[in-house]
């Protein structure tokens, strides 16, 4: 017992540096950008960052804490995207407060992304490894395509569908289109604020954080240290994994609404693949299982482009050279090797763990 | 009538799907890495066989020769500086992240060479289109050739690997990479051979692919890339006739949906029958179980 206290204890201490450093990174920002301050590449990126940040500390729940590799993580953006943004949209004449929208938005989002990663991961859990990846990547595209194929028009009966085009929704005559297929939701109210991105990454840290130390989050772990061992002192695989999928789902339902409702259009193919990557790519170079390291490498990956810009047509290709190199310094035995043999040489050991 | 001409198309597309897929899972069963760079590596080849045609006025067959040499040391060249180093990581992410890293190079490269424009790619295939059933039935050239490769490359590369000393080694190295290195297997020389075919064969399906749809981009490669990924896993990823059957059934129902379903689900209806296909049988059509030992 007093093993786990001492766990805990550390943990704790782990995890208060994490919010200390979002909260100061928070007052630097305010600071500056009441003063005037702030860079302007930064000042348009605010809401994306805190989207990001999100994205990549549910998903890391997934991937780092529940040792399951998923590619769909955009899949459940997506899906709190689209109803949250067809909430506002239809919303938008009969409640003028742009908070109380949101916040209603964001709580329809959360629910339908955690609800339908509890659906897909019912059967989807079953599987390991690769087939899990691919099945979740699959689940992605699906979500994107049937989103995209949808024409949805209101007037003052309810709303209507389709799966044709825009014309033939059938609408009385004071209907108008909300969402037209591939083009999306356009002239969406841009609801979303730097203020409630905030405060919901400190939502979201403080519901991991203690999901991680907690009886229930020591049996993920134990499930992803060893299944069978786990298994064999009575923890749940199913009912375990399905819930670390399930909150991961519906957070990243959550950075979906905010990154939605920072732009006046709502377009399903922004949450494909690639998206899933890149919110994976945060995971990976932050170092799965740290919740800080993803929320950092959130950041660092997505005001890298904005920086290089300098570089004109050079940026992104410098970009994935930074990628492949920062992987390989970080991760490859050999340059470890190298670093800890470098590092013991200029630091006299000091006996204790960091 | 028209139902045959969609099948035949569908079997053209799934041949295309099937060669990519045979260098996905060929990589895979022996570095157990998913290579995100593959279909990058496919637009690579339109591009070199596009220029050898284009610029140098070569002959479409010595462009494809060309183009092929070019994805091969290009693939051996990525394997050497970007995975190698990585195959011996705490965490087999570490690796899936470079190839991804490996793919936006790719893009960005041949974006900065030739513009983000669309070329218009000029079929590499010559052979006139086959009329049948008084022109009701029309099968083109390009569906003929490619589908005859396909049934070729599965054939060479089955006696290859069943059949040659190098072929043999890949199968070792595969099963168990200590035991193979023990028996004086030069594992890392067997991997970059891996790699190398399995380049080779993305230079032909990008020329082919951009064959049939002739409009090439620095992004042609990316969804075809995920489908044969797709494929070779429906099939059992790491068995050459599963990446070959998967392929071609992927192409066939993909063009069926597309065409008597509707043109935007295809690619749902696709990966709706692969989520099925591994719900029923979670190691694809022709994985292998493995057991799990305490």
């Amino acid at each position: 017992m007093q093993l786990v206290e001492k766990m805990k204890k550390a943990t704790r201490r782990k995890q208060m540096k994490t919010y200390g450093v979002v909260l100061a990174a928070f007052v630097i920002i305010e600071i500056l950008s009441l003063t005037g301050n702030l860079p302007n590449i930064l000042a348009g990126q605010l809401v994306t960052l805190c989207a990001y940040a999100i994205a990549a500390i549910s998903l890391n729940l997934v991937v780092g804490i529940s040792g399951e590799l998923s590619l769909g993580h955009a899949g459940f953006m997506c899906v709190g995207a689209y109803t949250s943004g067809l909430f506002t949209k239809c919303m938008q004449p009969v409640i003028p407060n742009s908070n109380v929208r949101f916040l209603l938005a964001l709580l329809i989002g959360i629910v339908a992304a955690g609800v339908i990663g509890f659906l897909i991961g019912i059967p989807v859990l079953r599987l390991r490894g690769d087939y899990l990846a691919i099945v979740t990547l699959a689940f992605c595209q699906i979500i994107k395509n049937v989103f995209q194929a949808f024409y949805i028009g209101l007037d003052s009966t309810g709303l209507h569908f389709s799966m044709r085009d825009q014309f033939s929704i059938k609408m009385a005559a004071d209907g108008k289109v909300i969402a037209s297929g591939p083009q999306g939701i356009t002239a969406l109210s841009r609801d979303s604020s730097f203020i409630a991105g905030m405060i919901l990454l400190l939502i979201t840290l403080f519901i991991v954080q203690n999901l991680i130390n907690s009886r229930d989050g020591r049996a993920i772990m134990a499930i992803r240290d060893n299944r069978i061992a786990a298994e064999s002192v009575g923890i749940s695989i199913t009912k375990y994994k399905l819930m670390a999928f399930t909150t991961a789902s519906a957070m990243a339902g959550a950075a979906g609404v905010l990154y939605a409702h920072g732009f006046a259009t709502l377009n399903s193919s922004a949450y494909d693949f690639n998206k899933s990557i890149l919110i994976l790519v945060f995971v990976v170079l932050g170092g799965m299982g740290n919740i800080l390291g993803s929320v950092v490498a959130a950041v660092i990956l997505t005001v890298l482009p904005e920086m290089l810009r300098f570089l004109d047509a050079y940026r992104m290709l410098i970009y994935a050279i930074v990628m492949i190199v920062m992987m390989l310094v970080n991760w490859s035995p050999k340059a470890l090797e190298l670093r800890e043999v470098y590092t013991s040489r200029f630091k006299k050991k000091t006996g204790k763990e960091a | 009538m028209s139902f045959l001409s969609y099948l035949i198309n569908g079997i053209s597309l799934g041949s295309v799907y099937a060669i990519i897929a045979l260098g996905y899972t060929m990589v895979y069963g022996i570095a157990k890495m998913l290579n995100f760079a593959h279909g990058d590596v496919i637009m690579v080849g339109g591009y070199a066989t596009f220029s050898m045609m284009m610029y140098a006025g070569a002959n479409p067959l010595v462009a494809v020769l060309a183009a092929i040499v070019v994805c091969t040391v290009l693939g051996v060249v990525i394997e050497t500086i970007a995975y190698r180093p990585l195959l011996e990581a705490a965490s087999p992410l570490a690796v899936l992240i470079t190839a991804i890293g490996v793919s936006y190079f790719l893009q960005n490269a041949v974006q900065l060479i030739f513009g983000s424009g669309t070329k218009s790619f000029q079929s590499v295939v010559s052979v006139p289109n086959l009329k049948l059933a008084d022109g009701a039935l029309t099968i083109t050239g390009t569906s003929m050739v490619t589908i005859a490769a396909s049934v070729v490359i599965m054939l060479v590369l089955t006696i290859f690997v069943n059949k040659t000393k190098a072929g043999q080694a890949m199968l070792a190295v595969a099963e168990d990479k200590g035991a193979a290195q023990l028996m004086g297997i030069n594992v890392n020389r067997t991997i970059a051979l891996t790699f190398a075919i399995g380049s080779g064969l993305a230079a032909i399906a990008g020329a082919l692919l951009c064959s049939a749809y002739p409009a090439l981009t620095p992004m042609t490669g990316s969804m075809p890339g995920i489908k044969a990924f797709t494929a070779a896993v429906f099939g059992g990823i790491g068995s050459i006739p599963g990446a070959m059957v998967g392929g071609i059934l992927l192409g066939i129902i993909e063009n069926l949906s597309r065409a008597y379903i509707s043109s935007q689900l295809a690619d749902a209806i696709v990966f709706g029958v692969l989520i099925i296909v591994l719900l029923v049988k979670p190691t694809g059509l022709f994985g292998k179980q493995i057991r799990e030992k305490v």
